[in-house]
């Protein structure tokens, strides 16, 4: 699959009936490649798999699903237009008597509903799922998998794009599985979760399994420890200096997605503010507005105190204003072109002359951005899509390094990333506002917000519900002005 | 991307001496001169759809726009005696506000290219055989425009005009397609997008500048084509020739998907579809053969394109273990 490389180098691993096993490593440790193995997707070059004491070389999909192997990938692989029962059903629709082999839908919906009950959707089995979010769709990959009365289930990062409340109904769904005699294996960038959930923790690096973490082991330190070898400094850094005046002031600003509910917020020089919230919470709806992919619906922007019109992420742009937006793949990037071509597209006008783009320049520019970040890669002339998320999460960024930004909106900046590119990532970002940028940092993940944040703004449907100091800072507090309630 | 049109070139140059050797009248002055002509006409306005083909996009009215254009140019200089620079420039305005059209509804309104396009391949092809009452427009006789003549069918050095004319547009456009910040965007839209409106790029103008790139393109070699026939009959007259254009870029390289071609491949795809059609007439093929011909290479060559490419990338994967 990866020419060239050894993915996994003669790694064992047993899984009982009933067992939770966490699976952690770092992007390109083999996680995916043992995944491709068990789901029959890609044949190992030597090795067997025992299943239920049969031995074979190797599985093919087909005997994998037969085996009792399900799998919730984290690419998600859902029709948009077909709802959502059909798809949790997809192949294995209930049809009525008769030549004609019509759909049975309502009888679909009535199959569906016990396993979106148990996860506890919000949202009913007729919904097209070109109009579920990220993480309703992540929920319905799950519905899926349980559907199919798997033995064992395999879930690939199921919760990166969860709430906390989500993560919790997923939780007690493994805690059920798992009383059930189901096996989970259970991959995961969160390590808070694993610690929840496993029985017991395997870590692989460099395609080896390194070390395996009984459920009483199964500490932070440990498993980032053997992740990647050396311990993880402490993620906050402190600013160089307090944060400076305010940069950008969003007045009551009113979106789309709550435009009864004004905002009102105020990014500081040299200041990271975290914006946590429950997914739906209306954060990238209004990082989107103030970038000028939709309009405002009322308030104002004012930028040093002046006040602006962004009608377009063109304007919005011209004044430094940049978005690193949540859905890298689709919004970020261009995946079939190279490094250099994504991180010079928002800047090309400034190595062009007479309208002529002025390749070496470019070329060296980019060259330049992509040794400052850290992005692996032979040279800038690799296309994008060969990249790992987090080097592809660098790409971004240095798009909009190569110009001036004195506001950077993050989205989600680390979704999908290792955990050794998330601290470059946290570096980087600590590093711009040292040097006078105002981030605004959107994010799911509470030890991100909490690690990485000057101050926490917390959204709840579509409002700010309240702000914090860093000496206030706590999951819980976090939490409770997430859901709505008001700090004490 | 350069490997893909030598490949092409190879192509055309086996094709052309496989066919030479059996018939030599393919290498004849006449024949060299006649071939370069057409592939000059039809070559301009293939790179005017590549242009569209490029953002993801299609222009479906190509040959109906031809047709209309040409009845009324030569309407404007017979019956109405325009100066001819004059028409030649109403007729590149018309050229372009058509594509214009096309752009806006296709981005303002958010609808699909295809159909956008295919109601304007209807439509003009409707206006001119009712501007004409679907009588054929041609010139009287004895009435001559000895300078425009010499421009559209003229020769210098032997080399057609048309073909000439071909080159210097390819020229400009391989300079705007392939060094502009403006080409860049082109691709960078047809790629993703999204992602290209969230560089600040303005997606929409890219999108409607194709267009009207297409249009203007398509102008020019209206007046080509009309200027060569000298007669056109509005019912059939640019009949398929959004085909030709399309399968010259598919030919060359393109992806209907957007984001990928370039112009040398569309100007090789051209050339090697008017061999293909010169080729029916030299070897003996039935004539009624022809589109027959030309579907038939144009799948084979898609067929060992895709082909190749897997096995480059199979080779690769070998090589690098």
């Amino acid at each position: 699959m990866y020419p060239g490389v050894v993915a996994l180098d003669g790694v064992s691993l047993a899984i009982g009936a009933g067992e939770v096993v966490g699976l952690v490593g770092e992007n390109g440790a083999g996680k995916s490649t043992l995944m491709n193995v068990l789901g029959g997707v890609s044949a190992p070059t030597s090795g067997a798999i025992h299943v239920d004491g049969m031995e074979r070389a190797s599985l093919s999909v087909a005997g994998a699903s037969a085996a009792g192997i399900a799998f919730v990938h984290q690419e998600l692989s859902l029709f948009d237009n077909l709802d959502a029962a059909a798809n949790a059903f997809i192949g294995r629709e209930p049809l009525y008597g008769g030549p004609l082999k019509l759909i049975d839908r309502a009888m679909l919906r009535d199959l569906a509903r016990p396993y979106f009950d148990a996860l506890g959707v919000d949202f009913a089995p007729e919904t097209l799922v070109g109009e579920l979010s990220i993480a309703q769709r992540q929920l319905l990959e799950i519905a899926k998998a349980l559907s199919l009365n798997a033995r064992l289930v395999i879930m690939d990062e199921p919760t990166s794009s969860l709430t906390l409340a989500e993560t919790g109904r997923l939780m007690r769904v493994i805690a059920d599985l798992k009383a059930k005699g189901v096996s989970v294996i259970f991959i995961s960038h969160r390590l808070n979760e694993l610690a929840q959930c496993a029985d017991r923790v395997v870590v692989l690096r460099d395609g080896v399994l390194v070390g395996e973490l009984a459920k009483a082991e199964i500490t932070h330190a440990h498993m980032i420890r053997m992740m990647i070898g050396r311990d993880l400094k402490a993620l906050y850094t402190e600013p160089a200096a307090p944060p400076g005046e305010a940069v950008l002031e969003i007045v009551d600003a009113r979106t789309q997605a709550y435009p009864e509910r004004p905002v009102c917020l105020s990014l500081r020089r040299g200041e990271i503010l975290g914006l946590a919230g429950l997914v739906g919470a209306g954060r990238t709806e209004l990082a989107r507005a103030i970038f000028g992919i939709d309009r405002l619906r009322g308030g104002s922007l004012t930028l040093d105190g002046a006040p602006i019109d962004v009608a377009s992420p063109r304007d919005a742009i011209a004044l430094g204003i940049f978005l690193a937006p949540e859905d890298r793949k689709r919004c970020g990037l261009l995946l079939d072109d190279s490094i250099c071509e994504n991180i010079l597209l928002g800047n090309l006008a400034h190595y062009a002359a007479g309208g002529l783009v002025q390749d070496a320049r470019a070329r060296e520019n980019a060259e330049r951005q992509k040794a400052r970040l850290g992005i692996r890669a032979p040279d800038v002339g690799v296309d994008v899509n060969a990249l790992s998320g987090g080097n592809q999460q660098k790409v971004v960024l240095a798009k909009w390094l190569t110009m001036r930004p004195r506001v950077l909106i993050c989205d989600e900046p680390t979704r999908g990333v290792d955990v050794g590119a998330k601290n470059e990532i946290y570096a980087m970002l600590r590093a711009l506002a040292d040097a006078g940028v105002a981030i605004l940092m959107i994010s799911s993940d509470m030890e991100e917000v909490i690690g990485v944040s000057d101050k926490i703004a917390v959204m709840h449907e579509g409002a700010i519900s309240g702000l914090l100091e860093r000496s206030a800072f706590s999951e819980q507090s976090v939490l409770r002005l997430a859901v709505g309630q008001a700090a004490n | 991307m350069i490997k893909k049109d030598a490949g092409l070139l190879v192509l055309i140059l086996v094709v052309g001496a496989v066919v030479a050797t059996i018939n030599p009248l393919f290498i004849s002055p006449i024949n060299m001169a006649n071939t370069a002509n057409l592939i000059g006409l039809f070559g301009i306005f293939s790179i005017g759809q590549a242009f569209v083909i490029i953002t993801g996009g299609i222009e479906l009215s190509v040959g109906s726009v031809i047709a209309l254009l040409g009845v009324l140019f030569v309407d404007l200089l017979v019956n109405y005696a325009v100066p001819w620079p004059l028409a030649l420039l109403l007729m590149l305005a018309l050229g372009m506000a058509i594509g214009l059209a096309h752009g806006l509804l296709v981005t303002r309104l958010h609808l699909q290219p295809f159909i956008v396009t295919l109601c304007g391949l209807l439509i003009y092809r409707g206006a001119a055989r009712f501007y004409t009452a679907d009588a054929t427009a041609g010139f009287v006789f004895g009435v001559s425009f000895p300078n425009l003549e010499w421009l559209a069918t003229g020769r210098a050095f032997g080399v057609p005009h048309s073909l000439i004319a071909l080159i210097v547009i390819a020229c400009v456009m391989w300079v705007v397609l392939h060094r502009s910040v403006f080409g860049r965007y082109l691709y960078a839209v047809g790629k993703n997008e999204e992602a290209a409106r969230y560089s600040g790029i303005r997606t929409t103008r890219v999108i409607v500048a194709s267009y009207v790139i297409c249009g203007a393109l398509t102008a020019i070699s209206a007046i080509f084509f009309a200027m060569y026939t000298r007669s056109i009959s509005p019912s059939s007259h640019g009949n398929f020739y959004e085909l030709y254009a399309i399968a010259a870029s598919v030919l060359g390289g393109f992806s209907l998907r957007g984001g990928e071609g370039s112009i040398v491949g569309v100007v090789l795809g051209t050339i090697l579809l008017q061999i293909l059609q010169n080729l029916v007439n030299l070897l003996g093929i039935p004539s009624s053969l022809n589109f027959a011909v030309m579907g038939s290479v144009i799948l084979i060559g898609v067929l060992a394109d895709t082909q190749f490419a897997a096995f480059r990338k199979r080779r690769a994967g070998l090589l690098a273990r």
